[in-house]
C-alpha cells in the first residue's frame, strides 16, 4: 500500500506549496502600507501579486480537498476539532479575498483605508490561524479514543502551536518584503530591502527558535534532523542575502519556509493529528486512510493534473515578471464622477470611435 | 437543535454562494463570446463590451470564490461525521475540482484580467475561454459528489464496517442524476448569466447612452437567455423524472401527493398544505400534468407519501421520511412560474428584436431590468426543491442528516457560526451589490480603445 505515504507526501507539499507561494501574498498583504506609504505606492505593491494570489489560495482549497478524499479521517477531525480557530481563518480569507478587488472600486480615501487595513489584518491572520493548528497537529490535542477532539477552543492555544504561527508570520513579512524588492523598482524596492534587512534577524531567530522546540516537541534525540538542519541553514542565508542580490534572497526566503513547512510534516509522520490525552489514541495515515481504490483513482489525476497546473502557473510567473513602480500608478487615472441618469453626457474624446458613437446616440 | 443550527448554515452560506455561481459561469461564457465576436470582426464595441462585463464579471468571481472555500471547510467543521463516513467517496470529486478546475479558472482569471498588454490577442482570448471552461468545470465536479448523495452509485459496503466505500469512479460521473442536473445547472446559469447582461444593457439603454454598443450586448444575451430557459426548462422535466424514479419521496412532496395517484393531475396552487395537513385545498388542477412530469407517461403512476413512508420504515427501521411538504410545494412552483415569465420576457425581447425595435421599447427595458431578479430566486428554489426534498437524509438510503454532524461542536459554537456568517455574508452581499450596480450603471470606459490592431491595450489594475 504505496498510495498511504504517497498521500501524505502529497497533501505535505500541497501545504508546502500553498505556504511558499501564498505565503509573500500574506506578506505583500501585511506589509503594502508601510512600503506602499501613499496610495500609488500602496497600490504599485498590491498589484506584483494582483494577477497571482488568486491561484495561490487555490493551493489551500486543494490541500483541504486532498485531505477530505485521502484522509477523510484526518480531515474529520482536524476542521471540526478547529472549529472557532477556522471560523476566523474563513473570515480572514474572505476579507483578504474581497479587499484586493474590492479595494480599487472607489476613489473615495475612507474606502480605500479601510480595505488596507482589513487586508493587513487579514493577511497577519490566516498564517498566524494555520501556523497554530500546523503546531498544534504535531505538539498534541485532546483527542477521545473515536478520535474525535474533546478540548475546547482554549485548548488549541499551545505555546508551541502559537510559536509556529507567529515564526510563519515573521517568515511571510520577510518572503512578502524580498519578493517586493524582487518585483519593484526605484523607491519601493529600497523600502522593501530596508525592510527585509530589518526583518531578517527576528525572523532568523524566530525560525531558530521554532526548530529547536520542534526538534524537542518530536522526540528527535541529540542531533538536528537533515530539514530541520536545513531549515536553519536556509534562515541564516536569507539573513545573509537580503543585503545582496534579490533573485538568491527570495531564493533561500523560499527555501526557509518550504522546509519549516516540510520539518512539521516530517516529525508528524506517520501520525497526523497527535493525542495529548494518550498517544495511542494519535491518528496516522493508516487509521485516517481513504480506501486504496479512492486512493489509486486520485493518485492517477494528481499525477496527469499537477504537472500540467505546475506548467501554467510557472509560464503565469513569466508573463508577469517585469518590474512594477509606483510611478505607473501617478498620477491616479482621471476618474470622472458618473454624471447623474440622464443629465447631458460630458463630450468624449476625439478618436476613432467617439465618432461613431456620437453619430449612433442620435 | 444541533441539526437546525448546522442545516441552517450550511442552507444559508450555500444559497449564498450560489448566488454567484451562476453568474461566474454565465457571465464568463458571455465576455468570452464577446471578445471572440471582437477579436473576429475588430468592431471596437466588441471590445468595450468586453472589458465593461468583465469588470462585473471579476467583482462577482471574488466574493464566488471566498464563499466557496466556506463550503469546503463547513464539510468537515459541522458534518465530521459525515466526512468521516463517506469522504472516500465525496471528497474524491471535491479533490478533482480543485486541482482541474479551480486553479484553472483563477490562475486564467489572473492572466486575463491583468494580461491585456502582455499577451498577444489570440493567447488572451484563449484565457477568457478557459475562465469560462473551468467555471463550468468546477460545476461538474460538485454536483457529481451532490448527486452521489441523491442517488449513491458505483460503491460497496465494507464487510466488516458496513461503511460505504468507493468502487467505481466512473460511475459517479455517469449517474443519470449527475448527468440530468449538471445540464440544468449549467443551462440555469447560462440564463442567469444573460439575464444580468439583459438587464444590464436594458438599463443603460433607458438612460440613453451608447444605443448602439448595449444595443449589441441586448440582442446578443437575449439570443442566448431564450434557448437557454427553454432548454432548462424541458430538462428539469427530465430530471423530475429521474428523481422520481430514485427519490420518489422528493417528487410526492412537490405536489403534496399522500395517497398514490393514476393518472395524476398537478394543481396550480393549494391552501394549507405542509406535514400535518394531508387534505389541503388544491386549486386548478390540470389533469395528467404530474404523471407527464414525474413518469413522462400520460396515465404514470406517482406513490404518495404516506406509502413510501411505510415502505421506508419497513426497510431503514422506524423514523419520519418525509420531507417539508411546504418547501417542496412552493418551492416546484415558484421554479416553474417564474421560468415562465422569464420565458415571456425573453419572447417578446425576440419579437421587438424582429421589428427592430429592441432598443426603443421603453417597456420592454424596463420589464427586462427587472426581470434580472427571477433567476436568483430560480435557482434558489431549484435547490431548495433538491436538498430540502432529500431529507431526511443525508446521502439517500446511507446516512440521515442528523447522524451527519459533528459530535464535538456544540450548539454555542454552531450559533457563533451561524450568526457570524450572517453578519459577514450580509455585509459583503450587500457591498458586492452596491458595487455590481454602480459599475453596470457606469459609462462605457473611457479607456484609450487601440485603433490599430497592434496598439498596446491597457492591463487592469486593482
Amino acid at each position: 500500500m504505496a498510495f498511504v505515504p504517497f498521500w501524505f507526501v502529497l497533501i505535505a507539499i500541497l501545504w508546502t506549496g500553498f505556504f511558499v507561494l501564498e505565503g509573500f501574498d500574506m506578506g505583500v498583504g501585511m506589509l503594502h502600507e508601510i512600503i506602499g506609504k501613499d496610495e500609488a505606492g500602496k497600490r504599485a505593491v498590491i498589484n506584483t501579486i494582483g494577477p497571482l494570489w488568486d491561484g495561490n489560495e487555490v493551493w489551500l482549497i486543494v490541500a483541504g480537498a486532498s485531505m477530505f478524499a485521502a484522509f477523510p479521517g484526518w480531515y474529520a477531525t482536524l476542521f471540526s476539532g478547529f472549529y472557532l480557530a477556522l471560523l476566523l481563518l474563513l473570515a480572514a480569507l474572505i476579507v483578504r479575498g474581497v479587499s484586493f478587488e474590492y479595494r480599487g472600486k472607489s476613489p473615495a480615501q475612507r474606502w480605500r483605508g479601510n480595505w488596507s487595513r482589513l487586508l493587513v489584518i487579514a493577511s497577519l491572520l490566516a498564517p498566524l490561524l494555520i501556523g497554530v493548528a500546523l503546531g498544534d497537529m504535531l505538539h498534541g490535542l485532546p483527542i477521545g479514543a473515536d478520535h474525535e477532539y474533546t478540548g475546547s477552543f482554549w485548548d488549541l492555544l499551545q505555546p508551541y502551536g502559537i510559536l509556529t504561527g507567529v515564526t510563519l508570520v515573521a517568515i511571510c513579512v520577510l518572503h512578502g518584503s524580498t519578493f517586493v524588492a524582487l518585483k519593484t523598482s526605484g523607491v519601493l524596492r529600497d523600502r522593501a530591502r530596508r525592510l527585509a534587512r530589518r526583518s531578517a534577524p527576528v525572523t532568523g531567530l524566530l525560525v531558530i527558535a521554532f526548530i529547536a522546540w520542534t526538534h524537542v516537541t518530536a522526540h528527535g534525540g541529540a542531533f538536528l534532523s537533515p530539514v530541520e538542519f536545513l531549515a536553519i541553514v536556509a534562515v541564516l542565508a536569507a539573513w545573509a542575502l537580503v543585503r545582496g542580490h534579490e533573485g538568491w534572497a527570495f531564493g533561500a526566503t523560499t527555501l526557509t519556509m518550504a522546509l519549516c513547512i516540510i520539518t512539521i510534516f516530517v516529525d508528524l509522520y506517520p501520525r497526523v493529528m497527535v493525542s495529548s490525552t494518550n498517544p495511542a489514541y494519535s491518528l496516522t495515515v493508516h487509521n485516517t486512510a481513504s480506501t486504496p481504490y479512492s486512493l489509486k483513482v486520485m493518485t492517477v489525476i494528481a499525477l496527469v493534473l499537477l504537472p500540467v497546473v505546475l506548467g501554467y502557473q510557472a509560464w503565469t510567473y513569466h508573463v508577469f515578471r517585469r518590474r512594477i513602480s509606483d510611478s505607473d500608478f501617478r498620477p491616479p487615472p482621471p476618474k470622472p464622477a458618473t454624471p447623474p441618469a440622464g443629465a447631458a453626457r460630458r463630450p468624449r474624446r476625439a478618436g476613432l470611435f467617439a465618432r461613431a458613437q456620437r453619430g449612433s446616440r442620435g | 437543535m444541533r441539526e437546525d443550527l448546522a442545516r441552517w448554515q450550511f442552507a444559508f452560506t450555500s444559497i449564498n454562494h450560489f448566488l454567484f455561481v451562476p453568474v461566474t459561469i454565465g457571465l464568463a461564457l458571455l465576455t468570452a463570446l464577446l471578445q471572440t465576436a471582437w477579436h473576429r470582426r475588430q468592431e471596437p464595441e466588441y471590445l468595450r463590451l468586453t472589458r465593461f462585463f468583465g469588470t462585473l464579471l471579476v467583482i462577482n468571481v471574488a466574493i464566488g470564490v471566498v464563499t466557496g472555500i466556506v463550503q469546503e471547510f463547513e464539510f468537515g467543521m459541522n458534518w465530521s461525521a459525515y466526512s468521516r463516513l463517506v469522504g472516500n467517496i465525496f471528497g474524491a470529486p471535491l479533490a478533482m475540482e480543485g486541482l482541474a478546475a479551480f486553479f484553472l479558472e483563477s490562475t486564467f482569471l489572473g492572466l486575463w484580467l491583468f494580461g491585456w498588454d502582455k499577451l498577444s490577442r489570440r493567447v488572451h482570448l484563449a484565457t477568457i475561454w478557459l475562465v469560462a471552461f473551468g467555471s463550468a468545470l468546477s460545476a461538474a465536479f460538485i454536483l457529481a459528489a451532490n448527486s452521489w448523495m441523491q442517488h449513491p452509485v458505483g460503491y460497496i459496503r465494507n464487510p466488516k464496517t458496513h461503511a460505504p466505500q468507493l468502487n467505481d469512479i466512473w460511475a459517479l460521473f455517469t449517474n443519470p442524476v449527475f448527468v440530468w442536473s449538471y445540464a440544468k445547472v449549467i443551462l440555469a446559469a447560462i440564463t442567469t448569466g444573460a439575464a444580468v447582461m439583459l438587464a444590464v444593457s436594458a438599463w443603460q439603454l433607458r438612460h440613453g447612452a451608447h444605443r448602439e454598443t448595449f444595443g449589441r450586448s441586448a440582442r446578443l444575451s437575449l439570443a442566448i437567455l431564450v434557448p437557454a430557459i427553454l432548454l432548462a426548462m424541458s430538462v428539469g422535466d427530465e430530471l423530475g423524472v429521474i428523481e422520481a424514479r430514485y427519490q420518489p419521496m422528493k417528487i410526492a412532496a412537490a405536489e403534496a401527493q399522500w395517497t398514490t395517484c393514476q393518472p395524476c393531475s398537478f394543481s396550480l396552487f393549494q391552501i394549507g398544505g405542509g406535514n400535518d395537513d394531508h387534505t389541503p385545498i388544491q386549486i386548478l388542477e390540470i389533469p395528467h400534468l404530474l404523471s407527464l412530469l414525474a413518469t413522462n407517461h400520460w396515465n404514470g403512476k406517482v406513490i404518495g407519501m404516506s406509502v413510501l413512508q411505510h415502505q421506508y420504515v419497513a426497510r431503514y427501521g422506524p423514523g419520519y421520511y418525509v420531507p417539508n411538504v411546504f418547501i417542496q410545494y412552493w418551492a416546484m412552483r415558484v421554479m416553474a412560474y417564474l421560468a415562465i415569465i422569464v420565458l415571456f420576457v425573453g419572447l417578446w425581447g425576440l419579437w421587438l428584436m424582429r421589428r427592430r425595435r429592441l432598443e426603443r421599447t421603453r417597456r420592454f427595458l424596463w420589464a427586462a431590468q427587472w426581470m434580472v431578479i427571477l433567476p436568483f430566486l430560480i435557482n434558489t428554489a431549484g435547490w431548495l426543491l433538491t436538498e430540502s426534498g432529500r431529507q431526511p437524509w443525508i446521502v439517500q438510503g446511507i446516512m440521515l442528516t442528523k447522524n451527519g454532524l459533528s459530535p464535538s461542536v456544540s450548539t454555542p459554537y454552531l450559533w457563533i457560526s451561524v450568526i457570524g456568517f450572517f453578519l459577514l455574508y450580509g455585509t459583503l452581499g450587500t457591498i458586492d451589490l452596491i458595487l455590481m450596480m454602480r459599475y453596470a450603471r457606469k459609462e462605457l470606459a473611457d479607456e484609450p480603445v487601440p485603433a490599430g490592431a497592434d496598439d498596446p491595450i491597457p492591463a487592469v489594475h486593482y
